[in-house]
């Protein structure tokens, strides 16, 4: 029978992944991925439910009731390098990053297949809520699992082909309520653990301040607020603290609501404005990845999603050399450099890039 | 199962087993006790101890059990710090450490202690000029291990010892890893505290001891509390733990030269047949005489040591490598990065200790197992290819 490494988070979802290939008939291997850099963030992570060292020890209970090997790979120098300092390098060129779709880029698959491969496994599995089918067309894609509230098709949109052919996410099939179930039912003893959430490195989900400890003397630090006809209107807390769109934290009473439009980096000001300054029809993107076919096509709608949460507008492509253009039917709100566009062709991914 | 990680612990002897278990439920009594029930715990503590004292062919009265080798790590060192801070605030030990030093001379820095941590040489050896050199008016403590757990390199502590007494410096030494492997006798070679644990001579987990000298009798206590272990290590004894330990302390003594030379003929069969069937691998550590007679450490170039332990441990065989982190990951090893080896080498490298009943058949079959694993890790590293 086939070997699978599952990656196991200590989570709900990784242990039924792993509860149901076993249950498929597949050698099942669980593997938890140390990724945070020492002891003290293990534990402030721990308090997360999520990649300490707790986490750890979930998974292994769960693998124990599985009656699977288990083990602890270390990731923790390539996630530095690909998750936290790019995290980090982004937010200070003003741009704003999805830290996960890195991860699951270079961490998960490349690094987590790789090793995988390595110690003879066939696959590796997740307990992504996506499916994974093979087109007529001959390509390998990622389709909306059937629940579209846990959806997670967006951070993985830069899977490729040969990563694909070796992965399974044997979740996608169930809703949320059903995966608890079928862990109670198992005995698995991570059914009622509560959900992660936020960016795993940063536990109190403070963004700025994290940025502020990791650039040190380097952080960009104060500057001003500005409207878009230039009138200084304030003073920011250094532009790594606001992305595009954001309301909550400006700290300056203008008598109405304003929206942060633009972060300019060369003069450390971050431009508000209105809230329907921020709506817009077109983006440009690129470090281009595709995966349900091996170009965008101009004949053709796509849906764009631009960020996690977003349902996703209808729109069509153009390319200009090695940047799409794209253009959306209707306005879609705050546009973020950094973040990931996402087009899907129906159900499937046809592929994304990064917003510029 | 071809069990190869013997120093990170032991299976325990039979022997010990048996001679453990009429102090679990016949002998229950609490050492401190009056009556006859409690005299046959005292009386088989003092047995364990003129046992382990034998082992280190010195008087009783220098041994106190604790639960192990780090807390005897713990104590030596901090309370011999604070007992000679009026003289002085700087400690010497080396880069080589195990954590349970290492981390002990980190927390003394927090509380203003000055610590230099010494470099080695290539095969890992403190060379007693560096001591010497490092040694000022105010230091009051070398602590430097006798034998290295990750590489097995044997460390000059008769000399090191030698060179602290003539500075008037108490003088520790973590024997943990050589403590009834090599012929230790801490009164000859200016030994004034060391620290050995059960479980790595085949007795129990949790329990372990330290030696104190009559000049190092004078510190104080780490754990605080009623008067067992003559007032010097608070809490019930463990008596089970501790007559395991005297037990194994025995056979220890009786077995030693046998072992050392069979366990050396098998370590350097090994090292000898690695290269032979494996290409571009390398020896950590010293050879010969300044080696412990269990410890192989090789490194196979372009490999991930991790997925081989795994990829080891799916064929059955336990080995390790660096120094495993609290979640039971690899991070690479501080005693390979001391030695000159690179963040690359220092993944690459894996050890196997062995024990008294380790055959040579095993160790054919641990070969060519690793000879499959290396050459199909090494076909998947584009680096190799290249």
């Amino acid at each position: 029978m086939a070997k699978v490494v599952v990656g196991m988070s200590g989570g709900v979802d990784s242990s039924v992944a792993a509860y149901l290939l076993k249950k498929q008939g597949y050698d099942v291997i669980g593997v938890t991925m140390q990724i945070w850099q020492n002891p003290d963030q293990a534990c402030r992570l721990e308090e997360r439910g999520c990649c300490g060292l707790s986490a750890v020890e979930d998974a292994r209970r769960v693998a124990g009731v599985l009656g699977i090997p288990y083990y602890v790979m270390n990731f923790k120098d390539d996630f530095r390098k690909y998750v936290m300092d790019y995290f980090v390098d982004e937010y200070k060129h003003g741009r704003t990053p999805n830290p996960c779709i890195a991860c699951n880029r270079y961490i998960k698959w490349e690094g987590l297949l790789k090793r995988s491969l390595d110690i003879g496994a066939d696959y590796i599995a997740t307990g992504h809520y996506a499916r994974i089918e093979t087109l007529p067309n001959g390509r390998v894609a990622i389709k909306n699992s059937v629940t579209a509230e846990k959806d997670q098709t967006y951070v993985l949109y830069s899977l490729t082909q040969e990563q694909l052919c070796h992965t399974l996410m044997p979740v996608g099939d169930y809703d949320k309520p059903t995966i608890r179930k079928i862990a109670e039912e198992a005995g698995l003893p991570v059914a009622h653990k509560r959900d992660s959430e936020d960016i795993c490195f940063i536990p109190d989900g403070d963004t700025g301040a994290f940025l502020d400890s990791e650039l040190g003397a380097d952080a960009p630090g104060e500057g001003n607020y500005i409207d878009k006809n230039g009138k200084i209107l304030g003073k920011h807390k250094g532009i790594t603290h606001y992305t595009i769109g954001q309301r909550k934290g400006i700290g300056i009473a203008l008598g109405h609501r304003v929206f942060v439009q633009k972060l300019d980096v060369p003069h450390n000001e971050v431009v508000l404005g209105e809230n329907e300054d921020l709506f817009t029809d077109t983006l440009t993107a690129d470090n281009l990845c595709y995966m349900s076919e091996e170009h965008f096509s101009q004949e053709k709608t796509y849906i764009g999603k631009i960020r996690y949460s977003d349902p996703g507008t209808p729109c069509h492509i153009r390319y200009n050399g090695d940047i799409l253009e794209v253009t959306f039917e209707k306005k879609v709100r705050a546009v973020t450099p950094g973040q990931a566009l996402v087009l899907y062709d129906g159900d499937y991914v046809a592929g994304g890039g990064i917003i510029r | 199962m071809i069990y190869l990680d013997n120093a990170a612990t032991t299976q325990m002897k039979q022997e010990v087993l048996d001679e453990m278990m009429p102090y679990f439920r016949e002998y229950y009594g609490n050492a401190s006790a009056v009556y006859e029930l409690g005299n046959k715990s005292k009386y088989a503590i003092d047995v364990a101890r003129d046992r382990a004292a034998a082992l280190l062919h010195t008087k009783a009265e220098r041994i106190f059990f604790t639960s192990g080798g780090s807390e005897s790590d713990n104590w030596a060192i901090i309370k011999a710090a604070q007992m000679m801070s009026d003289k002085g605030r700087h400690l010497i030990t080396s880069s080589i450490e195990h954590p349970a030093v290492i981390n002990t001379m980190k927390a003394l820095q927090d509380e203003g202690f000055d610590v230099t941590f010494l470099p080695v040489d290539e095969k890992g050896l403190v060379s007693v000029d560096s001591v010497r050199d490092a040694i000022r008016e105010d230091t009051t403590l070398i602590s430097i291990m006798t034998a290295n757990n990750e590489i097995g390199t044997i460390e000059p502590v008769a000399e090191i010892g030698e060179l602290a007494h003539e500075h008037g410096i108490l003088f520790h030494t973590d024997a943990v890893q050589a403590f009834g492997q090599i012929p230790i006798n801490p009164d000859e070679m200016n030994i004034d505290m060391l620290s050995a644990s059960s479980h790595k001579i085949y007795g129990p987990k949790g329990v372990g001891l330290l030696y104190l000298s009559p000049k190092a009798s004078r510190i104080r206590s780490l754990i605080h509390g009623g008067g067992q272990e003559r007032n010097k290590r608070a809490g019930t004894e463990n008596v089970p733990g501790i007559v395991g330990f005297g037990k194994a302390c025995e056979l220890a003594s009786s077995t030693i030269n046998e072992r050392m030379q069979r366990e050396s003929e098998l370590r350097d069969y090994f090292i000898g047949k690695v290269p032979d069937e494996i290409p571009l691998t390398y020896l950590n550590g010293a050879e010969g005489r300044n080696r412990l007679p269990g410890n192989i450490n090789i490194g196979f170039r372009f490999i991930e040591a991790e997925s081989a332990l795994i990829l080891l441990d799916q064929k059955g065989i336990a080995a390790s490598s660096g120094s495993a982190c609290t979640a039971g990951s690899i991070d690479p090893s501080h005693v390979l990065l001391a030695i000159g080896r690179d963040e690359d080498e220092a993944r690459e490298s894996l050890r196997f200790t062995l024990s008294d009943t380790t055959t040579q058949e095993e160790l054919d079959r641990t070969v060519d197992i690793l000879k499959d694993i290396v050459g199909m890790l090494r076909s998947s590293n584009v680096l190799y290819q290249a």
